[in-house]
Order: structure tokens, then C-alpha cells, then sequence
């Protein structure tokens, strides 16, 4: 069995690689999630929806509430400031599923819970500092320039106090 | 209520960053081969098999496919489950339903990863929304470290706390060949100074703060294998069976962002229901052995509050006190758990799987040296969801 053992680890020992791989996907983001990213492309406005049975305001919008198990169609404007609920600054380096590409490291992501909301926007924070960018933080969103329909439409959330 | 349960044997590879001598089936096979050995059966005994993995971590779906000659599933029924992290539980708990149900009288759950084969972390990235969550998400790591970040605030834990859980995990993993990783330098060092040790490396270097290396589960190659039959031929099987006294699920929330961070509400329900179909009142005094998925250090305090073992925030008091050590009151992970080995499609199961091991008595160097009459195993997936099975050694009513 040893001897086995140590021949395997004499022999060479191959791996094939994939290749690079190009897989494009049209995501369908429905009614709701369509408003949703029509107002932040056209107005950089964030809103979320209310769940008519137990008052909760969720962010991103969507139709069914889980918890209550009914439809939902109140959107409700919220603010574009709010509070880092939990938060971490990313500082190894992997692959981006997105772009098939390193994600550039360190930066901050935080789930922020927006002024008027019950859930929280998971977003990243621009800072890599763990005395400023912590739990209780209040952030307000940074809107890109050119904007094209999609969470991507905030930059990220800069610390304001 | 169906058929009474229980494994009756169990396989797992050794764990290893990297098996290039093997592929995925050949790795499967070993832990197949190696759990029949422990039953003292043969494939032709198995009735049907569950198996499964993490999706896109390997790069190629239906691995009840393409795995059927190394599973040992030619022209029998085959299923794949896939849940996640909590896959090894869930594969799990679906042979236990096979068995239960009537059916089948001997099921094999297989649970399997070559995470050496992919980026972990994109392949995490995958399962988690496109739209929404995953331009931003940093994979499993920044996904505890923000839950870190919630509770040491709350509760003002601090890393030597985590620490602690690193340590304890790490010296158990020294009693069992299977874990991936054996730190050797540990041994005969007092805990204290380990802890000192810990906090105070240069080399143990930030990966999304607070959480650094100390504080995850390393990436494994890995299979584990586990036989459930039911009460018509289990005691002719093994000498002692590990009954299934329960087992529950639970999910929660499909975003990220809408997850209570406060609480791991899925573990927590989950858990209190397992609890209450075995009979148990006092998990902390009738639970014998833990073998839990805590994939990262501080998951060791928090969540052993929400499992109802201690009151909120008194997680690092029992874990200091040594109640969770190998001779406390309540050893967890004698494996040296998800923290020394993660080949996330197996490690689930090799929670349920060393538990039942444990009930068994065959646990040789990681056995914990008091009676083992209750065990409890648990799983854990991506979007904080939950799998709990409770083993026993007295046949249920």
C-alpha cells in the first residue's frame, strides 16, 4: 500500500484547464425589479415595498412578502442615506463570477439598512479604514454619471459622519 | 411516523488541499468503498443513493451522472440533492426519508468536493443573486465576517475569543487522520499561549476583516459516505446503530440583505424543533458530543447561543470555562470540525456522519472519553439556512 502510495507520488500528475469561458446571461428583474432600476438610472431615486400584512419595507423591491406569504405592490420612497448594519473590508484576492476577472482588493461591503427601510442593500462602502467604516456608520449613496439601469447605478455608499 | 432509522456505517477520505492523483468519481468511490467496508456490506446490498455537491465548484452538473460507476449507482435509483453548504445534511436526510418512508431498506447519502478544482469564492459568488447581491458579495469569507463584525459589536467579543474557538478546533483535528489540517506546533502548548500566538502572527495575515486566516476553514479535497438502514436490518448490520431521533430544516430569506443579522433565527428554529421531537429539555446536559458546522471561529460562540447551550452572549464563558473541549461537559467537533476540513459537499455529512461515529463507538483517537447516548450534528448554507439531525443510541419509541 505504501509503496503504492509513494509511486503515485513519483508520477506526474496532470490537469486539464477550461479555457476561457464566456457565458452571457439576460436576467430577467420583472415588474417590480424593472421600476426599481428605472428610478435609480432616471432619477436617483432608491425605493422599496411594503408588505401589507405585517408593515415591512423591503429593499429590493419584490412581489411576495415570505414571511406572510401575500403580494405586495406599495412601493415606498426611501432615503438614500442610512446606517451599515454589518460590514467587512475584503482584503483577499479571488475571481470575479462577473467578469472572470481578480476583484480589486481591499474594499468595503456593508449591508446597509436605508432610512425607511426593514432590509438592507448589500453595497460597497468606500473606505478600507475599520475605525471609521463600522457597524452603526451612517452612509449616504454616490450616484455614477452616466447611469444604465442597474445596482451598479450607485458607485458605492460614502461614510458621512 | 414511518420507519425507524439509523447509519450503520460510514466512509470518508482524507482530507487534502489537492488530490490530483484522483477525479471527482475516483474520489467518490474511495468514500463509498470505505463506508461499505464499515457496514460490512456490499453495493449490491444499497437499495438506492443520494448524492451531492456544490454547484459550479467543479465546473460540470449531474454528478449522479457522470459519477454512476464510482458511486456504485449502476442501474439503481439515484438522486441529487444539492442545497449548498448544507448538501452533506440535506443528502442526509433525504436517504433518512428514503428509509422512513418504507421504501428502501438501505440507503447510501454521498456527499462530495475537489474545491482545488475552481475559485472557491467566485463559485460561491454564483449561487448568490445576479442581479442584485453578486457584483458586491466577496463569497463565503466576507459573508461571515460582516455576521463577526454584527455580533462582536453587540456583545463586545473580541479576536482572542475567536481565537479561542481556532484553538479548539485545531487541537481536536490533531486526534483525527481525516482532517486536512494538522498543526502539529500546537501540541503541548498551552491554550492560553496559542491564543497568544494566534493574535499576535504577522503571518496570519486579513482576509475581510475582522475574520484573518486563524479564523476560516481551509479549502479541501474530500468524500464522505454514509449507510442508512432501516429498524427490518439495521441491528444485523452494526453492533450498535446511530438512531436518527430527529431531524429538521429550516430556510429563511432569499436575499443577503434581508437576513437578521442579530441572530442565526434559521439554526436557532431549527434546532428548538430537533430538540422537541427527541425529547430533549436541556440540550447542554443531555447532548453527549457536537458535531457542528461552524465554518468559521466565531460561528463557535454565537451560534451555540442561538442552539439554546447558553444564554445570548454568553458564548465565549462557555467556551473559556472548557465546557466545549474535548473532557467538558459538552465536547464539540472532536473532529476538529469545518475549520480543519471543508470539502463543502461532504463536510456537512461528515458532521453527520462523525456524530453517528461517535454513538458507535468507533471513533478510536477523537472517541470522547465519557458515553455517548445523544449526539447532534448540524449543516450550514450560504443565505444562513440550516440542517439539524440528533443520533442516539437507544432505539426511538
Amino acid at each position: 500500500m505504501e509503496k503504492n502510495e509513494q509511486k503515485k507520488n513519483e508520477q506526474e500528475l496532470l490537469t486539464v484547464t477550461s479555457g476561457d469561458m464566456f457565458q452571457p446571461y439576460d436576467w430577467s428583474v420583472g415588474l417590480f425589479g424593472s421600476r426599481f432600476l428605472a428610478e435609480l438610472r432616471d432619477n436617483k431615486k432608491i425605493y422599496g415595498i411594503k408588505c401589507p400584512k405585517c408593515g415591512k419595507v423591503y429593499v429590493p423591491p419584490r412581489k411576495i412578502c415570505g414571511s406572510c406569504y401575500v403580494a405586495m405592490d406599495e412601493f415606498v420612497p426611501l432615503s438614500d442615506e442610512g446606517e451599515v448594519y454589518v460590514c467587512t473590508i475584503v482584503h483577499f484576492g479571488f475571481v470575479d463570477p462577473e467578469t472572470g476577472k481578480q476583484r480589486p482588493v481591499p474594499y468595503g461591503y456593508a449591508f446597509i439598512k436605508l432610512d425607511g427601510a426593514d432590509t438592507c442593500l448589500t453595497h460597497f462602502v468606500n473606505s478600507t479604514d475599520p475605525e471609521k467604516f463600522k457597524v452603526g456608520a451612517r452612509v449616504k449613496a454616490v450616484f455614477e454619471e452616466k447611469r444604465k439601469g442597474s445596482i451598479a447605478d450607485i458607485k458605492h455608499f460614502d461614510i458621512i459622519d | 411516523m414511518g420507519k425507524r432509522v439509523a447509519v450503520v456505517g460510514f466512509g470518508q477520505t482524507k482530507g487534502r488541499s489537492s488530490r490530483k492523483d484522483v477525479n471527482g468519481q475516483e474520489l467518490i468511490n474511495e468514500a463509498v468503498v470505505t463506508a461499505l467496508q464499515d457496514a460490512e456490506l456490499t453495493i449490491r446490498d444499497i437499495d438506492a443513493i443520494v448524492i451531492g455537491n456544490m454547484d459550479h465548484f467543479e465546473g460540470i452538473n449531474y454528478v449522479d451522472t457522470w459519477s454512476v460507476e464510482g458511486a456504485g449507482g449502476v442501474m439503481k435509483p439515484i438522486f441529487k440533492v444539492t442545497t449548498g453548504g448544507t448538501t452533506g445534511t440535506t443528502v442526509a436526510m433525504s436517504a433518512y426519508y428514503h428509509v422512513a418512508s418504507g421504501m428502501f431498506d438501505r440507503v447510501l447519502a454521498i456527499g462530495w468536493e475537489k474545491n482545488s478544482e475552481s475559485d472557491t469564492t467566485g463559485a460561491i459568488i454564483t449561487a448568490f443573486d445576479p442581479v442584485w447581491e453578486r457584483p458586491n458579495l466577496g463569497g463565503a469569507v466576507a459573508g461571515l465576517a460582516i455576521e463577526a463584525s454584527k455580533y462582536m459589536s453587540n456583545y463586545g467579543v473580541t479576536e482572542r475569543d475567536g481565537a479561542r474557538v481556532a484553538v479548539r478546533e485545531r487541537l481536536h483535528a490533531l486526534n483525527n487522520p481525516y482532517a486536512h489540517l494538522h498543526q502539529e506546533w500546537m501540541k503541548g502548548i498551552p491554550v492560553d499561549q496559542l491564543v497568544d500566538l494566534i493574535v499576535g502572527s504577522e503571518q496570519n495575515v486579513m482576509l475581510a476583516y475582522p475574520l484573518r486566516m486563524s479564523d476560516m476553514c481551509p479549502r479541501t479535497d474530500g468524500a464522505a459516505a454514509a449507510v442508512f438502514a432501516s429498524e427490518d436490518v439495521a441491528e444485523k448490520i452494526a453492533p450498535i446503530p446511530a438512531w436518527v431521533l430527529s431531524t429538521v430544516n429550516r430556510h429563511n430569506f432569499a436575499l443577503a440583505g434581508d437576513v437578521d443579522m442579530d441572530r442565526n433565527t434559521t439554526m436557532a428554529k431549527a434546532s428548538k424543533k430537533a430538540f422537541e421531537k427527541a425529547g430533549i429539555k436541556e440540550p447542554l446536559k443531555e447532548i453527549d458530543v457536537c458535531e457542528l458546522y461552524l465554518p468559521y471561529s466565531y460561528a463557535g460562540l454565537k451560534w451555540m447561543e442561538d442552539y439554546g447551550f447558553c444564554e445570548y452572549g454568553e458564548g465565549p464563558k462557555l467556551l473559556w470555562d472548557g465546557v466545549t473541549d474535548m473532557d467538558g461537559e459538552l465536547p464539540v467537533n472532536p473532529s476538529g470540525g469545518v475549520m480543519s476540513s471543508n470539502a463543502i459537499g461532504a463536510t456537512a455529512l461528515i458532521r453527520v456522519g462523525e456524530a453517528a461515529t461517535q454513538v458507535m463507538g468507533k471513533a478510536g483517537t477523537r472517541q470522547v472519553p465519557k458515553d455517548v447516548n445523544i449526539a447532534f450534528a448540524t449543516g450550514f448554507g450560504g443565505c444562513y439556512w440550516a440542517d439539524v439531525m440528533i443520533l442516539g443510541r437507544r432505539k426511538p419509541a
